[in-house]
């Protein structure tokens, strides 16, 4: 491709220190990647490889110790490694998605209004937002007799299904995703994997930490792999995920 | 390698994109009271519609600095700056008394976690609510009755109970009326002192649903200080963790909990159950 990356990432290196112990983790050394709109990336690696840290790293739940997180933002280029928190929120409420495969829910707050939230706080009207999310929560098969339910109350598959609905309702430039099919039934992967060919094919960039990368196969552009930092064009056969 | 983790390199040189203009500035607020000096060199900003939570344990400053915050306390040193529409900026401590107050009715809000400091309990909740309008220069009485009706109703205070008095209801309802008080106004901050401590589970996370709806729908600023780091983990955008009245770390909310990089940052955040 010759545009301009979406993402590039340049030497990206991640280091916890952990002061109890006098001691330093190293998750993972200079990473480098590019990535474009529309454009798919697997990471992958062994347990412990820095898969999640790195996604985690790129939406600064974790600060970098080196390196640089360039991303070409619908306000400018801007350095995500070293951005000032204000910006990193406003990025995160505009441009940049991450979906975990944990639902972080308030207490007591009905499945429809969690997944209408990122509507409402882009300015959209309740009704309007409420059909949404009714619409995502259908499509992700959770049963409407749930929908003004409390997803605390939910199975670990259902509270996915309202996670995966939120993170998805609106649109982003950039979407990391940490093992979201985990604990999806069939019919749930299958609206996932249509909803993000759909986000794909309209320019949304993704990386994904997959534990069953069969699952996305056909949405797959590149794969990394942080044992070995080898970045490669195609998704490699299914018998070397299962060795993974 | 080797890591550098000493607060002047974790202070980041950060390119700023979006050029966001903080509504809150304060530089160098020293206090000392006698020999201790419960603030030391604090500087905060807090950008407009973001919720900033303070933490730090008991005598940390956190309290005293949402009282400079609130101008009930002047430093020893430092400014305070509020970008006001209505107002030219310059240093709200060297404001006189009269005119501090002034300032503080019309544009901050606080709601204290003892309702006995924010409150007179034998008055009416509405009038309570309507005091707050009247010291604003509003004198009739339907206006007063109706604005303070709209304030009860936006933080979720069963109208019906309108007339009581605080010392007749519950300790959530009446750090609802509190609440109602300090938004009456559509202060520019609000300002939060512990207001879910000492209520019961249940009731706390209604009042923080409450504000929660407050910010997302009324876009207003917030200053959050508690000791319960899971109200913090919950409310806040932004974080800053205090200690002997100096702040040792601040970032976004889940970068402190999930990635804290000062020790004692590291100490408290494990030591939540």
């Amino acid at each position: 491709m010759t545009t301009t990356p979406l993402l590039r990432v340049e030497g990206l290196t991640k280091t916890f220190r952990i002061y109890h112990l006098d001691s330093a983790l190293h998750a993972f050394e200079d990473v480098s990647f590019d990535l474009h709109e529309g454009e798919f990336l697997l990471l992958r690696g062994h347990n412990g490889a820095g898969k999640s840290t790195l996604l985690r790293t790129i939406w600064r739940s974790y600060l970098p110790v080196g390196g640089h997180v360039w991303y070409r933002s619908g306000h400018g280029e801007i350095d995500l490694a070293n951005a000032a928190d204000v910006d990193i929120s406003l990025l995160r409420r505009e441009e940049i998605g991450f979906v975990t495969q944990f639902l972080n829910a308030r207490p007591r707050v009905a499945a429809q209004d969690i997944v209408a939230e990122p509507l409402r706080l882009a300015g959209i009207a309740q009704d309007e937002a409420l059909d949404q999310a009714r619409h995502w929560l259908d499509q992700f098969g959770v049963r409407p007799e749930l929908w003004r339910a409390y997803p605390s109350t939910f199975s670990g598959g259902e509270q996915q299904k309202v996670n995966l609905a939120r993170a998805l309702i609106l649109p982003q430039r950039l979407l990391l995703l940490d093992e979201p099919t985990a604990s999806l039934d069939a019919g749930a992967r299958e609206a996932l994997v249509r909803r993000l060919s759909d986000l794909k094919a309209h320019g949304v960039a993704i990386i994904g930490v997959f534990h069953h990368p069969g699952d996305v196969a056909a949405l797959i552009d590149r794969e990394i792999n942080l044992n070995t930092k080898v970045v490669a064009d195609q998704l490699t056969k299914e018998e070397d995920h299962v060795a993974l | 390698m080797s890591l550098d983790l000493t607060p002047a390199a974790l202070e980041r040189e950060a390119p700023r994109l979006m050029r966001a203009r903080p509504l809150l500035t304060m530089n160098n607020i020293s206090r000392s009271f006698g020999d201790v000096r419960a603030l030391r060199d604090v500087d905060a900003t807090v950008y407009p519609g973001e919720v900033m939570g303070i933490v730090g344990e008991s005598g940390s400053g956190k309290s005293t600095l949402l009282r400079m915050m609130n101008l009930e306390d002047t430093p020893d040193t430092g400014d305070y700056r509020l970008r006001l529409p209505d107002r030219e900026d310059g240093n709200l401590f060297d404001l006189t008394r009269y005119q501090r107050r002034m300032l503080c009715a019309r544009h901050i809000g606080i709601v204290y976690q003892n309702p006995h400091l924010g409150l007179l309990m034998r008055q009416s909740s509405s009038g309570n609510v309507a005091e707050r309008l009247l010291i604003a220069g509003e004198r009739s009485f339907d206006v007063l009755r109706a604005r303070a009706r709209e304030a009860l109703d936006a933080s979720e205070f069963p109208l019906e109970r309108m007339d009581a008095r605080p010392i007749e209801l519950s300790g959530g309802m009446q750090q609802r009326v509190q609440l109602a008080k300090a938004i009456a106004l559509e202060p520019a901050l609000l300002l939060l002192d512990e207001p879910t401590t000492g209520l019961d589970v249940s009731v706390q996370a209604l009042v923080l649903d409450t504000l929660k709806r407050l910010q997302r729908d009324r876009k207003i600023t917030m200053v959050l200080v508690s000791h319960d780091l899971g109200v913090i983990r919950t409310m806040a955008d932004r974080v800053m963790v205090m200690r002997h009245g100096q702040v040792v770390e601040q970032g976004l909310a889940d970068q402190i909990f999930q990635d804290p990089q000062h020790p004692y940052t590291q100490q408290l955040v494990h030591a939540k159950l």
